[in-house]
Formats: C-alpha cells, sequence, structure tokens
C-alpha cells in the first residue's frame, strides 16, 4: 500500500499539464506538522509501505525534513516527487539526513526555452540541473519524470540521454494524463498516434541498450489505448492520497467525482476513513460495476479503468472507462484525440492559485 | 553505454534506493525501490540478502546449495535466471 501525502499546493512553477485540481488550496489552509506525523503514524500502521511527500512543491514546505525523518522512524520507505525548485546543496543533504530514501524529479523539456515554456517560469532547466547535481551528491538516488506531450515528444531520446547524465537510476516517461489543468490544456497538449508510435519505438530501443543502467517506465497513454489503465491498482485498493488540507482521497483527481462525501484527517483516523468512508466504498471491488465491465475477466486485472476519466469523458463516473474499446465511446475518444492532435494547438493555460 | 552481463564471478548488489526489510504486519521480506514493492518468499529472499556486493553469484549458490540441500548446477540455474531478471527491472546491480 502507498500513500500520496499532497503537503501543499503551493508551487514555483505552473505546468498546463499540472494534475493538481483547479481550485487549489491555500497556504493558512495547510495541515500542521503534528497532524502530518499523526497521518504517518496511522498510515504504518494500516499497513502502508511506501509514502510519496507530493504538492504542488513539497519543498515549499519547511517542516518537509521533520516529516521525513518521522515517515523513516515508522520504516515507511520515503520518496520526494520534486520540481527540484529551489534545492540547495545544504537542503539535499538535509533530505538525506532525514533518510529520505529517493527522490522522484521532474523535467520539462531538454531545451531551456521549452523548459520555461512548459513550466511557466524562468531558468528552469539550469536549476534543474543543479538539483538533480545536489541531489546526487547528497547520495540520493533519483528518478527522473519527464512530462510528455505534442510539444516536446521530438526530445524524447534527448530525454533519456539526459536522464543518464543526471545519475537518475530510472526515467519515468509520462505521457500527459488529463486530469485537472492538463484536461483544460487538452488541445494543447495531445500528441499525434505517430509521435506516440515513434515514442515506444524510442522507449523499446533505450530499455535493451540501458538494460543494467536506466529502468524506464512507459506506458501508451489512454486516448491511444485499447485496454484501460488499472488505476491506483484500483479504487480503494492499494493507494490512498492526504491533500494539503486534509480530506482523505482514493485518487488525486476524486474530487472532481461529483457526490462523494470525502472523510477528513481533522476528523477521523486514516484506518476508519480506509475501510467505512463513502467515498472509498463507492468504487471498491467489482460489485458497482456496469457491463461490460461486470462479466469482463480482466475486472480484476484493470478495474475498469479511470472512474475521473469516466467522468470527464462519459459525464458518469460510474461508465466504463472510454480507454477500452468495448466502451460504446472509444471510438469516440479515438477521434478527439486524433482531431485535437492534428489542430493547431492553442495557447497553454497556466496553472494558477486563484483558479480559473 | 550499456552495462556488465551477469556471470558466475560477478558480484550483485542492491541498485540504489532499493531496501529490503521485513514487514511485521504481513510476516513477509519486502523489497521496497522507488514507486516498487515485491513480496520475496522464502528463496528470493536467501538469494537476496547474499547480494552484498561482495559474494559472487558462485559463492552465494555454494552456500544456497548446503543450506537448502540442493545440487548447485541446479540452484545455479535459478538463481542466474532470477538474478537476471532482477537486474533487468534495476533492483540489483552489478
Amino acid at each position: 500500500m502507498a500513500l500520496l501525502a499532497e503537503l501543499t499546493h503551493r508551487c514555483p512553477l505552473a505546468c498546463p499539464y499540472c494534475s493538481n485540481p483547479l481550485q487549489l488550496e491555500r497556504g493558512t489552509d495547510e495541515l500542521d506538522t503534528e497532524t502530518w506525523r499523526r497521518i504517518l503514524d496511522e498510515a504504518a500502521r494500516l499497513g502502508v509501505l511506501q509514502v510519496h511527500f507530493s504538492g504542488g512543491e513539497p519543498l515549499a514546505r519547511r517542516d518537509l525534513e521533520h516529516l521525513i525523518a518521522h515517515a523513516a522512524a515508522c520504516g515507511l520507505y520515503t520518496n520526494l516527487i520534486t520540481s527540484g525548485l529551489p534545492l540547495s546543496a545544504a537542503r539535499a543533504g538535509a533530505l538525506a539526513a532525514a533518510g529520505l530514501d529517493h527522490a522522484q524529479l521532474s523535467l520539462q523539456d531538454t531545451e531551456a526555452a521549452g523548459a520555461d515554456l512548459f513550466g511557466g517560469a524562468h531558468n528552469i532547466l539550469a536549476r534543474k540541473t543543479e538539483a538533480a547535481a545536489v541531489l546526487r551528491a547528497a547520495g540520493l538516488p533519483i528518478t527522473l519524470n519527464a512530462v510528455m506531450h505534442r510539444r516536446n515528444l521530438h526530445h524524447l531520446d534527448a530525454m533519456i540521454d539526459t536522464a543518464v547524465r543526471f545519475g537518475a537510476g530510472r526515467l519515468e516517461v509520462a505521457h500527459v494524463q488529463y486530469y485537472g489543468w492538463a484536461l483544460r490544456n487538452r488541445a494543447a497538449l495531445m500528441p499525434t498516434r505517430p509521435q506516440i508510435d515513434r515514442a515506444t519505438e524510442i522507449v523499446t530501443a533505450a530499455r535493451t541498450r540501458l538494460s543494467g543502467v536506466l529502468v524506464i517506465d512507459y506506458v501508451v497513454p489512454d486516448y491511444y489505448a485499447s485496454r484501460p489503465k488499472a488505476c491506483m491498482g484500483g479504487w480503494g485498493q492499494r493507494f490512498l492520497n492526504v491533500d494539503p488540507v486534509g480530506r482523505v482521497l482514493p485518487c488525486h483527481a476524486a474530487t472532481t467525482i461529483p457526490g462523494l462525501q470525502f472523510d477528513t484527517v481533522r476528523e477521523k483516523s486514516l484506518a476508519e476513513i480506509w475501510a467505512d468512508s463513502t467515498a472509498f466504498n463507492r468504487f471498491r471491488g467489482t460489485d458497482w460495476m456496469p457491463e461490460p465491465c461486470r462479466s469482463c475477466e480482466r475486472k480484476e486485472i484493470d478495474w475498469a479503468g479511470c472512474r475521473c476519466q469516466a467522468l470527464a469523458l462519459t459525464g458518469d463516473a460510474a461508465a466504463t472507462d472510454p480507454a477500452c474499446t468495448l466502451s460504446p465511446l472509444h471510438t469516440e475518444m479515438f477521434s478527439i484525440a486524433q482531431n485535437e492532435a492534428a489542430g493547431d494547438a492553442p495557447e497553454f493555460i497556466y496553472r494558477r492559485m486563484d483558479g480559473e | 553505454m550499456s552495462a556488465p552481463g551477469l556471470a558466475s564471478v560477478s558480484c550483485p548488489r542492491f541498485a540504489h534506493g532499493v531496501k529490503m526489510r521485513f514487514d511485521e504486519a504481513r510476516q513477509q521480506w519486502m523489497l521496497n525501490a522507488p514507486e516498487r514493492v515485491l513480496m520475496l518468499d522464502e528463496i528470493a529472499h536467501a538469494i537476496l540478502s547474499r547480494c552484498d556486493g561482495e559474494r559472487t553469484v558462485d559463492a552465494l549458490c555454494r552456500e544456497l546449495a548446503l543450506e537448502f540441500a540442493a545440487p548447485q548446477e541446479i540452484i545455479q540455474a535459478d538463481v542466474m535466471e532470477m538474478l537476471q531478471e532482477m537486474l533487468h527491472r534495476g533492483f540489483i546491480r552489478l
């Protein structure tokens, strides 16, 4: 089991593909250190093995080192999901000393202009190159997370080279997933089918070439897939997310689903919420599934795909994920992708604290 | 740039960021890696707990042959196959 601890929505970047909700939470409403410590205690007791400190930008929290140390003392494997901005050598050293096991560093592009355009800030590439260096100098293993889309997929080879040069042991080639801000910007980000096919070829060749050096995680994005992803490993099966204000969510986009009631850690324990919350039980298991999912032999493999995507594309969170060829809307989903990718890319709508 | 291949004289060790620990709740050995967790059975634990970067695959197999009272050739074939897979998936390095 894994816990995604979204410590804050504050972030120095403004990526138009951010998966955070459109309505972001303010710093003054964030959970305090003591509450996060309690959450980590409760998570360990619940059987959580890994905690991912995320955001927003978790480095914006001054108590990050304390929370990492507390998680490590609970026996949790600690992962920091970061933009690397801002990260000094001293802070990287403090994170390592606190017991951080691993850091995942995002990279927007391999060219300076692209990195600034896609991240919505200045001098991003140079600062991230420095962040990778100080993390490695602090003795931390890193994964490079490369978010790929129509505007940067032609740099995939360079991205793989950069991962090796940064000393990453792992690279996530993460096609944009269309939730939150990314859904707003879908037409500006959607790649063409030939771009995806080329990316798959590049990754396949690199995996062979770099076996034992770099692990590459890669999945074909939903809009061009034929089977849905097992989103979150199944709703309420092995993942929970605590957002900056303490709501406990089955996935980071779950707040988009109307009618779901989310319990908060301010009122209940993580164990109570995991077992009893109506939100976790709404799509847990297979009883809630519609046809053709209910009688599908893959129902406990892909768990009917993604609820938030079903909602975004069909208006019904309980529908079959249109990423599946068995969904009546699958062809339509594919057409949306093809049409948007073939059209001119609109301007980005950058992520902002004050919503849309 | 490519990694050296696995051989009987290789000294496998955990990749950076990979940690093995006993999970009290599940009463089971686990291998934690970035974004991944493997539950280890007795054999996998016996092999991986010897991947200390000092023992050769040969030495590791000799110890297992004694511990499990099985012919070393058979053990060696299984161990090589498992380590090759673990190497490819990035859990161990040489």
